[in-house]
């Protein structure tokens, strides 16, 4: 906040570095950045959920992100969407119970030219096999 | 900074090359790092040096054929290599000033041969994080002489007359907007880039930003004099952190060299830039919706007029144009409209950058002068569709694009010859489907991003859009019957018609131009309860579809 003078319009720029720190956006942080930012709290709860890349629930100790991109999914990452929420027995978007692993999807991660794509806790990793998904899955489970 | 001290910079840089006999580029775009070539150039520079040779391990930007990742450029013979990783570092190492590795060695002339660079020229030959690369391949040479030899006329008149129109999507003349900032009064103007690319499947501004941040930067504050303006931000996606990084870096060197702060090259001239981050919302390529984004508001478009150029950010005259378009800037400055204006087709002047993605063999990113065929760019340079499967469509122009088949494979490229057959440039995402692809589906699948990325704002788009998606999926899982498909056409036209903004205007174009040129599909699957590319899991018709109302 300070680097950005405090200025109202640096909202998401604070919301940003608030999540890249927490990991997600609390109901308490968000009450802190409109605070300290004199916006008011409708407008800073307003952003945080318009935006897909906030999340306001806490995320698993690993996540996987399977990019649903046209490029991708013309390769098939539906299936491997299918595969994942199978394996964990959670929708995308959610965390499993034990707050292990974490399914997100993705609209394009900007590296099509390597389809299909999956973001196994931030790395890419492309032309994926559904196996090799599974395996990773697996891994991240028994550690 | 004057052009003499740009000269002796980049004689130094030259000076510095020269002493070695090899230079070997690494590149290390999101594509080729993902394939660890950061280990790779690692490699490569402990076994050069183990080999004693004299060469120079250099990490690039996006060298373009992502699909034959990690790659490695050796100069001065030009030998490409694709696939490498460090174990071949030694292999490599060996080889210079002998024999290629065959076994490594990449041969596309086909691929790069048909390509003109204008945009993509430094994109695998510089270091895109030392602006002295930059500067020894003549870059800021257009900016010292925009500032120290051109009025800001004379530079919109060479924009005019080169016939650069947007890269975004919209295809408006860059002049012509750049006219209408710099006529806009106002104490305070702004110069927006964006680089919020959320097309899904393409990835050009990511690959400039990432391969050569200069390139934009210059373009951008050559505009910003041209019109004005004295600040100026990249709106760049967040899913882009190797971009944001580079072009922070980048920011960062140029202010230390003098090309970015107060007096410019000991001009009046002051422009600072600034890099505000999105965070996942399509909607925000949308021009009003963007600056509402830097405004730190949802982002929400506002209806049109006023346009941008006339109130935009903080209800000042702003400049937004497209990454792509500002690259091509300084190259337009540098050597002329003339120059620019004798490529391309006759309306859509000079070279697009095209992602070329899906079903074929060389994916990547591929320039081509305006006006190529159709057939050319996926055969030629694409080497068409891998693995014996036959060709079923081309889609351009992203979610708001439109799917065009086989038969119109020989249209030339350009901005008028895609709308009028249903289709648009877009930002120019390129993707190709063979006969493993179902249109119905594909053509949910855009409603359906459609139907997520809706603001909200507006009703047609919002609730038009859930409608359609409602009416694609009982067509694809078979319990459509021909009065849906009625329905779904007339609800296309008024989404169309009605909408605030660009998304919903052209949300209903996948829809519409599958139903033009692939209408078979869809009659297969109401009437035939059948799917022929098996994509679609088509069930007995349920007696409760009826129930399935869709709520108009």
């Amino acid at each position: 906040m300070r680097k950005n003078g405090f200025a109202r319009h640096a909202l998401i720029e604070t919301l940003h570095t608030v999540q890249s720190s927490f990991g997600f956006l609390d109901d308490d942080a968000i009450r802190f950045v409109a605070r300290s930012l004199k916006v008011p709290l409708s407008q800073a709860y307003g952003v945080a959920t318009f935006y897909h890349h906030f999340s306001l629930k806490p995320p698993g100790k690993h996540t996987m992100t399977i990019c649903t991109g046209t490029a991708c999914y013309i390769k098939g990452t539906d299936k491997l969407v299918a595969a994942a929420e199978k394996r964990l027995g959670i929708p995308q978007g959610q965390t499993t119970k034990d707050g292990k692993i974490s399914l997100m999807t993705a609209r394009c991660v900007g590296a099509c030219g390597r389809a299909p794509v999956v973001l196994t806790d931030g790395e890419l990793c492309g032309q994926m096999s559904g196996e090799q998904m599974l395996e990773q899955l697996e891994r991240w489970a028994v550690e | 900074m004057t052009i003499e001290e740009l000269e002796q910079i980049a004689e130094s840089v030259r000076a510095e090359n020269a002493k070695f006999d090899h230079e070997i580029n690494v590149c290390m775009g999101t594509g080729c790092l993902s394939q660890h070539s950061d280990q790779l150039k690692d490699a490569l520079v402990k076994a050069v040096a183990a080999a004693g040779k004299n060469a120079f391990v250099r990490r690039t930007g996006c060298m373009g054929l992502c699909a034959a990742g990690p790659l490695v450029l050796v100069d001065p013979e030009e030998i490409l290599y694709q696939h490498c990783n460090a174990s071949h570092a030694e292999t490599l190492a060996a080889s210079l000033g002998g024999e290629p590795v065959a076994a490594l060695q990449c041969d596309l002339r086909e691929h790069f041969d048909q390509q003109v660079h204008v945009v993509l020229e430094n994109s695998g030959h510089i270091d895109p994080e030392k602006i002295d690369d930059y500067i020894a391949r003549d870059g800021y040479q257009a900016l010292v002489k925009a500032l120290t030899e051109m009025s800001p006329n004379e530079v919109i008149q060479q924009i005019t007359e080169s016939g650069l129109r947007g890269r975004g999507g919209g295809g408006y003349p860059t002049g012509l907007k750049w006219g209408t900032v710099s006529k806009a009064s106002g104490d305070l103007k702004y110069v927006i880039c964006n680089g919020d690319e959320g097309d899904p499947g393409a990835f050009m501004d990511r690959s400039v930003l990432e391969s050569d941040p200069q390139r934009v930067l210059e373009g951008m504050t050559i505009a910003a004099y041209a019109v004005g303006a004295s600040k100026g931000y990249f709106y760049v996606r967040a899913e882009y952190p190797l971009a944001v990084a580079r072009l922070t870096n980048c920011l960062r060197d140029a202010r230390r060299r003098g090309l970015l702060g107060n007096n410019i090259c000991n001009t009046p001239f002051s422009f600072d830039a600034e890099i505000r981050l999105g965070a996942g919302a399509f909607v925000c390529g949308e021009e009003t919706a963007l600056i509402a984004s830097i405004e730190g508001k949802r982002g929400q478009p506002k209806p049109r007029p006023p346009y941008p150029a006339v109130s935009g950010l903080w209800t000042k005259p702003t400049l937004i144009n497209n990454v792509e378009t500002f690259a091509n800037i300084a190259p337009i400055v540098r050597k002329g409209g003339k120059w620019f204006a004798g490529m391309g087709s006759e309306r859509s002047k000079g070279t697009k950058v095209f992602a070329l993605t899906g079903k074929i063999t060389n994916t990547g990113l591929v320039e081509v002068p305006m006006g190529i065929s159709l057939r050319k760019i996926i055969e030629g340079i694409g080497g068409g569709v891998p693995d014996g499967h036959t060709f079923k469509a081309v889609q351009t122009g992203g979610p708001s694009g439109g799917c065009l088949p086989a038969e119109l494979l020989d249209i030339g490229v350009s901005y008028d010859a895609l709308v009028k057959v249903g289709a648009m440039m877009g930002s120019g995402g390129m993707i190709v489907m063979d006969d493993t692809s179902c249109m119905v589906n594909v053509a949910r699948f855009f409603i359906e991003f459609c139907m997520t990325e809706s603001c909200g704002k507006c009703i047609p788009c919002r609730a038009g859009t859930a409608q359609m998606h409602t009416l694609l999926t009982r067509i694809c899982n078979g319990s459509g019957t021909m009065a849906d498909l009625d329905l779904l056409v007339s609800l296309c036209a008024t989404v169309k018609e009605t909408s605030l903004c660009g998304l919903g205007q052209t949300a209903p174009n996948p829809v519409l131009s599958t139903l033009k040129y692939f209408e078979n599909e869809y009659i297969d699957h109401i009437v035939h309860k059948r799917c022929l590319a098996g994509v679609c899991n088509i069930q007995a018709p349920a007696a409760d579809a009826a129930e399935l109302e869709v709520l108009a």
